[in-house]
């Protein structure tokens, strides 16, 4: 084997570390997802906001490393970054809109 | 005529055009399904008090399935690490496993759903509550494995303190049924967003299987031709793959646990 092939060799083994420490962290995290559900944080909204914070660093992990995401191209940036913004105003507008029913409407 | 850019990064964006496509690809997969997760917001914000389902769905299987999924991200990424260092035997031996781990998650949310389909809810003409797993239905009786409730409302929480009912045979003639009804979408809010939403994301399941078993059966013999290009096709079927664990990540703790 070519030095530069053995060097090629040796930085994907070091991909596959990283690989197996985010494997482990998600097969922990989706265990403490379940623990979690079952302590009562006082009221079920603090129940789903770790519920999602434990999501959202999970979703990060899988983004980051599986995807690649934390050393690709600004091109690939930019579109996330545009569904980021686009995303949130799908979230948002969905919940100002509740928060803000029209007048005269019957509700029961 | 050939492509262009499949393997050398294109001199503008820096990237092989499968790349960007697939990125673009999943930009709109994002808006998708967070249409349905804004849907999902809206259906349970709105729900009336007490009447949002909890503890409808099984926990361990649904934790079993999340497992199933995330092992199956590892070994596509260790497969596409595998021809990155020129192992091409490892690569068929990862991707092997991921297809298996694929067909495991749709044959176990095929049994989520099935328990689903054979669960009743069935009212009785003086108001009481038949709520159960069909055993048999002939045409003079039904019969469920299960309990009765006096309250509609004591169906939703199964989670809350106390609401574990012992379950047996129940016979019902059907003289005395007035409406009989499975858990399918048509059921519930609840029900009808959950079938969407895993419905969906299980057709992005069967869908990513078969490109993936594309790839490991004919589609690998242009590891042979032009193993560079392979190797992308593997990337971006697996940035896919990754794209469909991500989702399963919020619809696990959204429809099973909250």
């Amino acid at each position: 084997m070519s030095d530069h092939a053995a060097e090629h060799a040796d930085h994907f083994r070091e991909h596959i570390r990283r690989y197996l420490f985010v494997f482990y962290a998600l097969l922990f995290g989706t265990l403490i997802t379940v623990a979690a559900s079952y302590i009562p944080f006082g009221n079920r909204a603090m129940n789903i906001g770790v519920a999602l914070f434990i999501a959202i660093c999970k979703a990060s992990l899988v983004a980051c490393y599986f995807m690649h995401l934390i050393s690709e191209r600004k091109m690939i940036y930019a579109i996330m970054a545009f569904t980021a913004f686009f995303f949130a105003g799908l979230m948002f507008l969905t919940l100002w809109t509740y928060a803000d029913p029209p007048f005269h409407t019957v509700t029961h | 005529m050939e492509i262009p850019y499949t393997v050398e990064a294109r001199p503008d964006t820096g990237l092989y055009n499968a790349k960007v496509g697939i990125w673009l690809f999943l930009a709109s997969e994002v808006m998708l399904f967070g249409a349905l997760f804004s849907t999902y917001i809206l259906l349970r914000v709105g729900a009336p008090e007490g009447f949002w389902p909890h503890g409808w769905l099984n926990i361990p299987v649904g934790t079993v399935n999340t497992l199933v999924l995330i092992t199956s991200s590892i070994t596509t990424v260790m497969a596409w690490a595998s021809l990155k260092m020129n192992q091409f035997g490892r690569f068929k031996f990862f991707h092997a496993c991921t297809l298996c781990l694929a067909l495991t998650f749709v044959g176990i949310k095929s049994y989520e759903y099935h328990d689903k389909f054979i669960h009743y809810e069935i009212t009785l003409n003086d108001g009481k509550i038949a709520d159960g797993h069909l055993v048999k239905k002939t045409a003079d009786e039904v019969v469920i494995s299960g309990h009765y409730v006096e309250d509609r409302k004591e169906l939703f929480d199964l989670r809350a303190s106390g609401a574990t009912h012992e379950h047996k045979e129940i016979a019902i003639p059907r003289s005395q049924i007035k409406k009989m009804e499975n858990y399918g979408p048509w059921h519930s809010t609840y029900l009808a967003i959950y079938f969407t939403l895993t419905g969906l994301h299980a057709l992005h399941v069967i869908g990513g299987a078969i490109v993936i078993g594309f790839l490991w059966g004919p589609g690998a013999s242009l590891w042979k031709r032009d193993p560079e290009r392979f190797t992308n096709r593997i990337e971006i079927s697996g940035l896919f793959w990754h794209f469909v664990d991500l989702v399963w990540i919020f619809l696990f703790p959204v429809l099973y646990l909250l």
